[in-house]
């Protein structure tokens, strides 16, 4: 058992680049002396003598990607405020809960300078007057760290009132969550950070960037994707860009867990990188725990629909994991090995998506709930037959239609592209399918063998008993 | 005694003064009530409803959707241990069966003495490190039944004293915002300029 890591579990060094975890190797990374040492707010002093929109521009031709979960591009995402519409805010989501994920607590524990520097220059460029950095409840240390590195780039200059002394003003309010993983959604973020109940809004027609907190313009961006913008404002848009593809330049974190020899979390580069690389090279995971075989593995956190072997070579890009039948999600791989009960695994996410329905949308509250249910019936071995149609039927109230799923040459499955279309506001709903659908999908036999044949009372049976009894008593 | 005491009502006033609206203080303020007596009881409800300018009742409303909010005195250490997937895939069953066995009770329940509190976490964000548990939301990964056993003793014994806080505290360092450097939160309505900044001209 450990406490503490001295480096970044999985960190490995050599030669790749490194955008946001350039600074792990030091074991005092998180502080302002070491980031100081370490070009910290340099990227900062860069944006501040130059206009605010041609930083704009910058974030916006370099294409930076939102790491949330959705991949949307962060500059473009700044652009979609109305015109002329004041205070415009800047919201921070550092509540990470998605299973299999945790690239931003590491980034708020082992860098929060960084991600703080980040803040400011998204704040710079898009006009947002003041920044909620909100952080997982769940987070103590990380909470620790980044009140401790705030209140250090208070007393130094770097936030608050006229910062290094330009016209340049923003305060950065740390807020802490209490416990929901609905609330990773920007609308139901804001909800929170309104001091209500975290459950997500009806959108469309309005987007945060046009309607979200306190009604005004709010940017929602991903403790990850502000981490980038200091390495950025320091290297330019070329540097960024030369790393990675035309569609997924730079760098994204990713933490592969489960099976593998060597489980952590690496900064790969976007675009190139392969999932084979990932789980069997020698400078990450190093292959399969045990020599075991690999059975299927989840691409990008609990909600995404899984891949088999077969889908080994596809890179980390968005534009090839979605016709592929899955999303990149958040950058988490869970690797299943072949002694893997695929039942029982199914069971733990979904289970976990249920347990997390706010309960807005009655098809996830219900549904979820079902499905759970249901499963934990097969898994506990009560379930019959008609309980493995019982569950794709709940599914397609949550889902209706062909829910993706990946191309499996053995099965004679052509792949089913993602994204699916859901009955619920947020994707917590269709995240308890899709490992439901996955599971009985990909290896429907783990399920057969597990439940009975329904056993049913022919009707004919009864009435015959029936006639048999009466005539007895009347005979 | 279960409203905030003199001084966390000072820092409560402080954070209020950070946001544009008030409400917005709300969860912080649970926490600050919750560091204060180990739970939220009604009296604080009350207070924090006082302070935000919203009824108990909303406050309430609030508060039972998170689930780090507790309404009744729980133990002085809660452990968390994960059971999602990576977890469960590196044996956080096994881990919860002796956690139960050893403490002597389920998942959920608390012990005679009011020292452990057992529940069963989802998904915490340390999934290369499984299985993982949290004692009052501080890491301990890679955990064997021994480990777990030993944590126990070293809880019995004080000797975790200084690391580990009881339940209730999060993080022990609170943001302080000098008042020379503060920007000051104004409600959204009174803003009606652009940030001054934005003038197409460099800041610096």
């Amino acid at each position: 058992m450990s406490t503490t890591f001295k480096h970044a579990p999985g960190f490995v060094t050599g030669d790749r680049p490194k955008i946001v975890t350039s600074r792990f190797e030091f074991s005092d990374s998180f502080t302002i002396e070491r980031y100081l040492a370490t070009d910290g707010y340099k990227g900062l002093r860069a944006a501040l003598s130059r206009p605010a929109n041609e930083i704009h521009d910058d974030v916006k031709s370099a294409t930076v990607l939102g790491r949330g979960g959705a991949g949307f591009p962060a500059g473009t995402k700044w652009g979609l405020t109305p015109q002329q519409v004041w205070p415009r805010y800047l919201v921070v989501n550092g509540d990470e809960s998605e299973p299999g994920t945790y690239k931003d607590r590491l980034l708020m524990e082992r860098d929060p300078h960084q991600l703080i520097e980040g803040c400011l220059i998204a704040c710079y460029a898009a006009g947002l007057s003041q920044c909620f950095l909100y952080i997982r409840g769940e987070m103590a240390l990380a909470q620790e760290r980044v009140a401790t590195a705030l209140n250090e780039a208070y007393a130094a200059g770097y936030v608050g009132r006229n910062i290094l002394g330009s016209n340049f003003s923003v305060d950065i309010i740390l807020h802490w969550g209490a416990g929901a993983y609905v609330v990773g959604e920007e609308t139901a973020l804001i909800e929170s950070l309104e001091g209500n109940r975290g459950m997500p809004r009806l959108k469309p027609p309005f987007f945060p960037a046009v309607n979200g907190l306190y009604g005004q313009p709010t940017i929602v961006n991903n403790v990850e994707t502000l981490a980038n913008l200091p390495w950025l404002m320091c290297n330019g848009v070329a540097a960024y860009t030369a790393i990675g593809t035309k569609t997924s330049p730079g760098t994204r974190m990713v933490a592969v867990s489960g099976h593998v020899k060597r489980p952590g979390v690496f900064e790969i580069i976007n675009g190139t990188t392969t999932f084979r690389d990932l789980i069997f090279g020698e400078e990450f995971c190093g292959g399969i725990k045990n020599d075991n075989k690999l059975k299927a593995f989840v691409p990008g956190g609990g909600s995404a629909p899984w891949f088999t072997p077969d889908q080994l070579d596809l890179p980390f890009e968005a534009s090839q994991i979605g016709p592929a039948g899955s999303m990149l999600g958040s950058g988490a791989v869970m690797v299943m090995d072949e002694t893997t009960d695929i039942p029982a695994a199914a069971l733990t996410l979904t289970h976990f998506y249920a347990h997390e329905s706010c309960g807005k949308c009655t098809p996830c509250r219900e549904g979820g709930t079902w499905l759970e249910r249901i499963l934990r019936r097969i898994v506990d071995g009560n379930g019959t037959d008609a309980d493995l149609q019982q569950l794709l039927e709940v599914g397609a109230m949550i889902c209706p239609g062909a829910f993706p799923h990946a191309a499996n040459e053995k099965l004679g499955l052509t792949a089913v592209p993602f994204p699916y279309k859901m009955t619920t506001i947020c994707f917590v709903g269709p995240s308890a399918f899709a490992p439901v659908h996955s599971a009985l999908t990909l290896f429907r036999s783990e399920f057969e063998s597990r439940v009975t044949k329904r056993v049913t009372i022919p009707v004919t049976a009864v009435a015959s008993m029936a006639t048999v009894s009466t005539s007895g008593v009347h005979s | 005694m279960s409203r905030l005491t003199e001084k966390n009502l000072v820092l409560a006033k402080e954070i209020i003064a950070r946001y544009p609206r008030p409400k917005s203080a709300l969860i912080p303020l649970l926490h600050l009530a919750q560091e204060q007596a180990g739970f939220i009881s009604r009296e604080a409800m009350v207070h924090l409803g006082e302070l935000v300018g919203v009824t108990s009742a909303e406050v309430y409303g609030t508060a039972s959707f998170y689930e780090m909010f507790r309404f009744e005195p729980i133990g002085k250490y809660l452990i968390n241990i994960c059971g999602t997937m990576s977890c469960a895939l590196m044996g956080a069953e096994q881990l919860m069966h002796h956690a139960e066995k050893r403490l002597g009770v389920k998942a959920g329940g608390t012990t005679q003495d009011g020292m452990f509190t057992l529940a069963h976490a989802e998904c915490q964000a340390a999934c290369t490190e499984a299985p993982c548990l949290q004692v009052n939301y501080r890491y301990r990964l890679r955990v064997t039944p021994a480990d777990l056993d030993n944590l126990i003793d070293d809880l019995q014994d004080g000797k975790l004293n200084d690391e580990i806080p009881t339940h209730g505290v999060l993080s022990k360092v609170r943001q302080v915002i000098p008042a020379d450097r503060a920007v000051g939160a104004v409600a959204p309505e009174l803003v009606t300029e652009s940030p001054v900044w934005l003038n197409g001209k460099a800041a610096l």
